[in-house]
């Protein structure tokens, strides 16, 4: 199945590079001026309460791991505040939302960081391999576990090529009203769909624009007006293993 | 064992349970026209529930997982039957006048699920207390009248 969506989606992957070359050539003026930075906020509003999510919006991230400060850890812990999950797990099992990664090429000794989490892919390989449909894909893009329907087994955090799921083992209490957990269930970054909802941005995003160096920009992918339909028109940015076809909601800039 | 001892026993039981049930169910038990110990769930906040009381103690439960379904896949977040609105209007004060959590058997749920031997697995995700508590509310709903005081007395 997923080899057919990567067929499907050739074109598609094939005609965004002819975009982005076009971009590229047009890019000594367009990026000249560069894109504001803050610009962002009032791009998700709030949707009345008693409708239905549509597929209208997709909601994305662009990341810029250029601005992405090595050690800091605002969004993780903006984060684990935000849906209450404790950020410095007393085990390696515990769970984990969100994560810095350090990457350094080798050959120049470049190091980059960057924060990793659920990709909300279009394609999601936790949705094709669940097993009760506990995992599933919002009309709006982000991916969610149904929690009342998880059995706990599992095969999501296997077929995750990001690493993003995890696994409740022990007894919780004192959870968030707007973020349920519970143990036997398997659990990641949910976009904040709550926040969303409310028309407002992702934990993560709000906090790195605040107190870090704002390297995250939350929007609807499907707005070509939209700051980060902008910005990914004009830089050339890059999806993590882009090679697996999974059309990710989540773009990093200068990995 | 002779029929007659397992009657006594059973009856034994059922006179035993009756003297030993909570205070909040001998209250109703005290009414001379039902004679049988019943639940009497504390009352909730304001006058009346989100419909017909009768309506939600039979369907509650219908009416929350149709509810929790339209929110978790179509991020329908009305307030009437979610049940954060329920934990909010049901909070029962404790003696540190904190609102009680579910593992406490003066909580509103437990009052009646209790009795009737069902057990609930809402709250071991979900949280059982509200969020914020009712003085926190109340300062809210005040500093918000105070402000459509100020705005009303400023003028357009």
């Amino acid at each position: 199945m997923s080899r057919d969506h990567q067929r499907n989606n050739a074109p598609q992957e094939q005609s965004r590079r002819d975009i982005l070359r076009g971009a590229a050539a047009l890019g000594g003026l367009a990026l000249a001026p560069g894109v504001t930075l803050h610009l962002i906020g009032g791009e998700a509003a709030a949707r009345p309460a008693d409708e239905a999510v549509s597929d209208t919006h997709r909601w994305g991230m662009l990341i810029d791991a250029g601005k992405c400060g090595d050690g800091c850890q605002e969004c993780v812990t903006a984060c684990a505040d935000e849906n209450g999950w404790d950020p410095d797990g007393k085990l390696p099992t515990d769970a984990q939302w969100i994560r810095k990664i350090d990457l350094r090429d080798p050959k120049s000794g470049a190091e980059r960081t960057l924060p990793m989490m659920c990709q909300h892919c279009a394609s999601p390989p936790c949705v094709d391999v669940c097993p009760t449909g506990a995992s599933f894909k919002r009309a709006d893009g982000i991916v969610l576990v149904d929690k009342h329907t998880c059995i706990g087994c599992r095969y999501c955090v296997m077929a995750c090529p990001y690493n993003a799921r995890s696994f409740v083992h022990e007894p919780l209490t004192d959870q968030k009203a707007h973020a349920p957990r519970g143990k036997g269930t398997v659990e990641s970054c949910t976009m904040c769909v709550h926040r969303v909802d409310a028309g407002k941005q992702p934990a993560c995003v709000e906090r790195c624009n605040d107190a870090a160096g704002g390297a995250m920009l939350f929007g609807d992918l499907n707005d070509p007006t939209s700051e980060i339909s902008k910005r990914i028109a004009t830089y050339a940015t890059a999806r993590v293993r882009a090679d697996l076809g999974l059309d990710t909601g989540v773009y990093y800039r200068n990995i | 064992m002779a029929p007659s001892s397992v009657f006594a026993i059973i009856l034994a039981a059922l006179v035993l349970s009756a003297s030993m049930a909570p205070q909040h169910w001998s209250a109703r038990a005290a009414e001379p026209s039902t004679g049988v110990p019943v639940p009497k769930p504390p009352k909730g906040r304001g006058n009346e529930c989100v419909a017909e009381t009768d309506y939600i103690r039979r369907y509650h439960m219908q009416l929350l997982d149709h509810q929790r379904d339209d929110t978790v896949h179509e991020g329908i977040r009305t307030k009437q039957f979610s049940l954060k609105q329920c934990i909010d209007c049901h909070a029962v004060q404790g003696p540190d006048n904190k609102p009680v959590a579910y593992d406490d058997p003066s909580h509103f749920c437990r009052s009646c699920h209790d009795y009737a031997a069902v057990a609930i697995d809402c709250f071991e995700c979900h949280d059982s207390k509200p969020q914020k508590s009712a003085a926190a509310r109340e300062a809210f709903r005040g500093s918000m009248l105070a402000l459509e005081g100020y705005l009303k007395a400023r003028g357009p």
